[in-house]
């Protein structure tokens, strides 16, 4: 399960960035008709959240009707350095994430 | 006077100018950005699991891709971009998703990988695209000749209830509309691409299979020669064109 992170390498204090993020996701929505009948079981992402600073800066449910390897994009404020991290919860509740570094100043 | 008309029969088209355009130019600047983004193109999620098999030993002991053509980015550059080429024990020519399948059981000692698998796509998604940028460049093989005019033929045959050619929406009607969709002069450039309609990475055979599909023709079968003559053949008519695997196309 990997994402595509795009965090800008540097930023200036107080400064607005764009965070970016690219989820490899089948987004299964569960209504589709398998071969030989019956239906392909749901398997979708239902949360995303980004962390950064200790504390959780972004959020968002994710339904059916999202396509595959979703794309998100958000912006922040820029304060410290730091890792900003982005988790992502599957069908199943397991969580993944991954993480990139930022330096402020 | 016959000398004359001699010389101008003989002379080449006036300012050869290119007026071909791939799907690339036509689409709107948003799926443009989408794909040239380096972050942002999901068909690299199979460029870059194509990048982890390609080193990655089999289990049956034998070496990995790298261990024999070593490292892909200078290997595997300008590849994508002569293929379809000839293959020897087959006497037959084959797409490059084919000779990489053939490389795996030949030498890996692997059972063969479905065409449209994830693995058979991120493999040659990751060959495809070490040779970004490059133009298309075909294999001067004479023994390929005769494959491309069965190519050509295929693309000027109708078929189907609908009774349709390739030709005639993509030589003549290429640039109107069928309902919304505009219709692309056919220059497979990008493949394997990601398709937003297909939610995923799709390799030329199932673009092929859509088309003829949708001129309700008995689709030929990915990897079958027929669509090895006719990728022969649109690789030729894209000559000189750059390859931008992994594309994005509505």
């Amino acid at each position: 399960m990997a994402a595509l992170l795009n965090v800008p390498e540097t930023a200036a204090p107080g400064e607005i960035v764009e965070i970016k993020v690219l989820i490899q996701h089948p987004m299964e929505t569960g209504f589709r008709t398998a071969q030989g009948g019956g239906l392909v079981p749901r398997n979708i992402i239902h949360t995303v959240s980004c962390h950064y600073m200790g504390e959780e800066v972004f959020s968002a449910e994710l339904f059916p009707a999202v396509a595959a390897n979703p794309y998100l994009a958000f912006t922040l404020v820029a304060e410290e350095s730091g890792e900003v991290e982005v988790r992502w919860t599957d069908e199943a509740g397991e969580e993944f994430s991954q993480s990139a570094p930022i330096t402020v100043g | 006077m016959r000398a004359a008309l001699a010389l101008l029969l003989l002379a080449p088209p006036a300012a050869a100018q290119d007026d071909r355009r791939t799907g690339y130019d036509d689409m709107t600047p948003e799926l443009q950005a989408m794909q040239d983004d380096p972050v942002g193109n999901p068909g690299l999620f199979w460029v870059l699991d194509g990048e982890a098999m390609y080193s990655a030993a089999p289990d049956t002991g034998a070496e990995s891709c790298a261990g024999c053509h070593g490292d892909g980015e200078t290997a595997m550059s300008g590849v994508a971009a002569r293929y379809p080429a000839w293959d020897e024990a087959l006497d037959r020519p084959v797409d490059l998703a084919g000779r990489i399948d053939l490389c795996r059981v030949r030498h890996q000692g692997l059972p063969p990988l479905e065409r449209e698998s994830d693995a058979l796509l991120s493999l040659t998604a990751y060959v495809t695209n070490q040779s970004r940028g490059l133009p298309i460049a075909p294999d001067p093989d004479p023994r390929l000749d005769g494959w491309r005019e069965q190519g050509e033929d295929l693309f000027t045959t109708r078929m189907g209830q609908l009774n349709l050619s390739c030709a005639q929406c993509h030589d003549d009607l290429a640039g109107g509309h069928l309902a919304a969709a505009l219709i692309p002069q056919g220059h497979p450039t990008g493949y394997p691409l990601y398709r937003l309609e297909w939610e995923t990475m799709g390799s030329l055979d199932r673009r092929f299979g859509n088309c003829m599909f949708g001129v309700r023709a008995e689709p030929f079968g990915a990897g079958s020669a027929e669509y090895v003559a006719l990728e022969l053949y649109l690789k030729a008519r894209a000559a000189g064109l750059a390859i931008e695997a992994p594309a994005i196309r509505p």
